[in-house]
Order: C-alpha cells, then sequence, then structure tokens
C-alpha cells in the first residue's frame, strides 16, 4: 500500500498555483519552522470572489498536496463559500490523508482563513 | 532503482538467502528434540554460534540469538539494571542519540526509580570517554554507548570507554546493530561485556540478531519458558535465520577491508558533491564515521517532500524529518549534536552499499540538487531567507 493517495501525489508532484501575488488583497502564513510546516496563501479578490490564488508552502508531501488542493477548491469561488472551507473538504477532495497527516489539511483551511482576515481587516470589509 | 537505505535494512546476500532455504527446506527439526533429525538442527546452530563467535573474538558460549538489536538491546539493559538493583546500584550512564530500544528501555527503567546520565555527544557526533567517566557513580550499573550511530554513522571511542568500565568495574554494553559486519569489531579488544548485533543489517535475515554476554557476566532473560539459548532466551530457535546470519556474517567480515575503501571514496564524494549545494551542511564527525554514512541538512526544505521525489527518481533514502515518522518532533539524533528544529527537518540519510557506483552517487547528488532547488522555489521560509528577513543557519 503507498503512504498516498494518487491524488495526494499528483498534488504533490504538481502542485496547482504555486507562487506569490505580489498586489494580493489578503495574505495568510501558519505553522512555524519548529514543527516543519510553514504555509503562506495569498489572495486575489474581485468583486467578491477568489479572482486568483497562489500559495508557498514548507513541508512534506501531504502540506504539498493539502495547499495545492485548497487553492483548486477555492479559486473563483464566492468568499461566502470559501469562508465555509473545512480541512476535512480539503482531505476529502484528496481521497483521504493518513490519520497523522490530518494537521496538514488543518494548516490550509487556517492558512485561507488567515488570508481571509487579512482582508477584512484591510479593506475593512465583513465577510458574510 | 538505487538503493540508499542499508542503515535501515540491506538486501540478503545470495549465499545467505541459499542457506536460510536449505536450512528450512532439510533442517527443519527441532534443536531440542534428542533423534538425530532434531540434532541435526542443533548442530547447525551451534556451527554458526562457533562462527559468529570467531568473526567477533567471543567464545561460542558467549553468543546469545534472539530476535534481532532490538531485544538484544532490551536484554542486556534490563538484566544489568536488574542485577544493579539487586546491589543498591540504581544508576545508568548513556547518550542522548543512542536506538529508541536504548533510549526507551532507559525512559522506563527511570520510572523504576533508576537515575540515566546522558553524556554529551557534541556537534560532531562523538563521545568524549572522559565524560563517560566523569559520569560514572559509585551507584552506576551499567554503561551502554553505541557502537556507531544509526543516522549519522559516527563510529564512537568504544576501546576508550571500555578500558574505563573495567578500570571503574561498571558493565558496558554496546549497541553495534550498526557496526557489525561493516567496521572490525572485536569484543576482547573492546572491553565489552555486552554488545548487540541486527542480522539485516549485514545482509542477513530480519527478525534474527544476537546478545554477546561476557563469560562471567550474569545474564538474566526477559521471555520464560524453555531451556534454549543455556536458559537465557526461551522459545525454539530460529535455526534457518541463524544459519544464514551466520553466512552473512562471514561474507561480510571476509570483504570487510576491499568493501571499507571502496564505500569510503564513493562517501567521500557524496560529501564532497552534496556539500556544493548552497546552505546545507553534513551531519556528524567528516571521517570518523561508518564507510557508507552520508547524512545531510539543507536548509528551507522539509525531509520528507525530498524523500518522496527522490522516490520518484528511483532513489531510496531516509530523513529525521518529523514528518518521516508521525512524530512532531525531528530526529533526537539530530538535535542532541545541536541542530535546530528548523534545520533538523531537512535532514538526508544516504546509507550506502558496496554496489553503488561512482556514476550512482553523481546521480544522486545531481538529483537532490535539483529537488532542494525546487523545493525551496516556493518554500516561504527559504523566500524569507534570502529576502533576508530570516538569518541564514547554515
Amino acid at each position: 500500500m503507498a503512504l498516498y493517495s494518487e491524488k495526494v501525489m499528483d498534488h504533490f508532484r504538481n502542485p496547482r498555483n504555486v507562487g506569490v501575488i505580489e498586489d494580493a488583497d489578503g495574505v495568510g502564513e501558519v505553522g512555524n519552522a519548529k514543527c516543519g510546516d510553514i504555509m503562506k496563501m495569498y489572495l486575489k479578490i474581485e468583486d467578491g470572489i477568489v479572482k486568483d490564488v497562489k500559495f508557498e508552502t514548507f513541508g512534506c508531501g501531504s502540506a504539498i498536496a493539502s495547499s495545492s488542493m485548497a487553492t483548486e477548491l477555492i479559486k473563483g469561488q464566492p468568499l461566502s463559500e470559501v469562508k465555509k472551507l473545512t480541512n476535512k473538504a480539503v482531505a476529502e477532495a484528496l481521497d483521504g490523508l493518513p490519520d497523522y497527516k490530518m494537521h496538514c489539511s488543518v494548516l490550509a483551511e487556517e492558512a485561507i482563513q488567515s488570508a481571509l482576515e487579512d482582508y477584512e481587516r484591510k479593506t475593512g470589509k465583513k465577510i458574510l | 532503482m538505487i538503493y540508499a537505505d542499508n542503515a535501515a535494512t540491506t538486501k540478503m546476500s545470495e549465499a545467505a538467502a541459499r542457506t536460510m532455504t536449505s536450512v528450512m527446506n532439510d533442517v527443519w527439526g527441532n534443536p531440542s528434540s534428542l533423534y538425530s533429525h532434531g540434532q541435526k538442527a542443533k548442530e547447525t546452530l551451534e556451527k554458526a554460534r562457533e562462527e559468529i563467535a570467531a568473526v567477533i573474538g567471543a567464545l561460542p558460549r558467549e553468543i546469545y540469538f534472539m530476535s534481532g538489536g532490538s531485544e538484544a538491546d532490551n536484554q542486556a539493559i534490563r538484566s544489568a539494571a536488574e542485577l544493579g538493583r539487586k546491589n543498591g546500584k540504581k544508576h545508568v550512564v548513556s547518550t542522548a542519540f543512542e536506538h529508541h530500544a536504548v533510549l526507551h528501555t532507559l525512559e522506563r527503567l527511570e520510572k523504576e526509580g533508576f537515575e540515566v546520565t546522558l553524556v554529551d555527544v557534541h556537534e560532531n557526533g562523538i563521545v568524549i570517554p572522559s565524560e563517560v567517566e566523569a559520569a560514572i557513580r559509585d551507584d552506576t550499573c551499567l554503561v551502554t554507548v553505541m557502537y556507531a550511530n544509526n543516522e549519522i554513522g559516527t563510529v564512537q571511542p568504544i576501546r576508550e570507554i571500555g578500558e574505563i568500565c573495567r578500570r571503574k568495574n561498571v558493565l558496558f554494553h554496546t549497541d553495534a546493530v550498526q557496526a557489525v559486519g561493516h567496521i572490525p569489531v572485536n569484543v576482547a579488544d573492546d572491553g565489552v561485556d555486552m554488545l548487540s548485533a541486527s542480522a539485516h543489517k549485514f545482509h542477513g535475515p530480519k527478525g534474527v540478531g544476537f546478545l554477546y554476554v561476557r563469560r562471567g557476566v550474569r545474564l538474566l532473560n526477559l521471555i520464560e519458558g524453555g531451556a534454549q539459548e543455556r536458559g537465557k532466551r526461551a522459545g525454539t530457535e530460529n535455526v534457518a535465520g541463524v544459519a544464514a546470519m551466520a553466512e552473512a556474517l562471514k561474507e561480510s567480515s571476509s570483504k570487510m577491508a576491499d568493501n571499507a575503501a571502496r564505500l569510503t571514496a564513493v562517501r567521500d564524494r557524496l560529501i564532497e558533491g552534496l556539500g556544493k549545494i548552497p546552505h546545507s551542511a553534513l551531519n556528524g564527525d567528516p571521517s570518523r564515521r561508518l564507510p557508507g554514512n552520508v547524512n545531510f541538512c539543507f536548509e528551507g526544505i522539509e525531509g520528507e517532500s525530498l524523500l518522496l521525489l527522490l522516490d520518484d527518481r528511483g532513489i531510496c533514502a531516509s530523513s529525521g524529518s518529523a514528518c518521516t515518522s508521525g512524530a512532531l518532533d525531528p530526529s533526537h539524533v539530530l538535535l542532541a549534536i545541536g541542530r535546530v528544529h528548523d534545520v533538523a527537518h531537512g535532514s538526508l540519510r544516504l546509507s550506502i552499499g558496496e554496489d553503488l557506483t561512482d556514476a550512482d552517487a553523481d546521480y544522486i547528488v545531481r538529483s537532490v540538487g535539483e529537488v532542494v532547488e525546487y523545493l525551496r522555489g516556493f518554500s516561504p521560509i527559504w523566500r524569507d531567507l534570502t529576502s533576508g528577513k530570516r538569518e541564514f543557519i547554515l
């Protein structure tokens, strides 16, 4: 049995939306180097919709795959939907993660929520 | 496939595998049975004991067969502790970078009221004998220091420690799982009282190993039952496994000098090549290490993703990253030599075998370089390091 599902390996080997958005409307960074995982999410928002999203991740295979999948799930979505994104949805979209790797999907959720909070702070708009 | 994880396990040698099958097919009797078919198995077992004893400079009766290195470590330490307790000696000296078979046994002893002193292994991963001596107290019942470290490959000054223990009249055990079959090990010269070894680390089968116990040193058993192994380890003997272990050990030791010279040259080629990757560092002493061990830290990346991408390129290696074990902390060995968490997560261990060519080594260096560069390309830590927001450690 392989360590990870094929979907995890696909997103790990070919991560989607890798990079930086210089003029991002919201940026979120979670995790720390001590624990071995850092995720950074950049959001570009137009008309209440995630127009573009990029990520940078320092971490294991499932951390990179979780970041990649999370960006796919929120791209083009209205902020009200993005705000509802859970780690469970990320893990399910990856066809599951090993138990001890579930925290990677939690980090992905937190990174996106943190980027949304940054957007709310910068714009003074509250996402409902 | 390029296999560079021989410290995890080795491929069985053809001779060992042949021996194992032939014993399983032809000598399957119980060594404790009195009829000749059983006695044939007994002879096979005792021949293996003689051969193994000869390789490490022991007497056959000083060799106890068991399931592997972990069991040998457990029994040696628990036995010495039990005997110590009876004499009011409840202190053990060891190091912080022992294998978990040793460390977890020591933790158990601490819960039972023992005190454990772990001597420093320093930045180069080598124990200083005088510091072991200073740690020994009147109530010390055991010193246990590994022969060679399983992650960073550093070889310890076993002979000097043995001398100190003999002078201080303290039992000395060494976990020699990574050393036996790879570097010269001689229990008489080294002055050890107990030594653990495991067959699958020197091209023998898994699930079998041995504990050497010097004649005159009492050994208590962990497993109760029949009178096998002179009453010290119950359970019908793994005759085929033991015979294959002896075959593998003879082969490894006869080829040792040639292999070590070749391996050392390839190892140093890897160290030189990987050392050229920016912001990387070798873990452990550059020369006082096993001929086949290379261990590096690369700043700004995490070890598990490195291993997965190397696997895609056909390279089998391992890492001390927390993510590879499911633990939160990275390798206790890397932390013990003073690597901080941030950097310890980005480690790579290559433990090469005799079959690795210079071309393989060059391919590994090239692949590691490319993968590290790729992962750094989207690592937020690397961005912070290169933009000056965070200071480089390596």
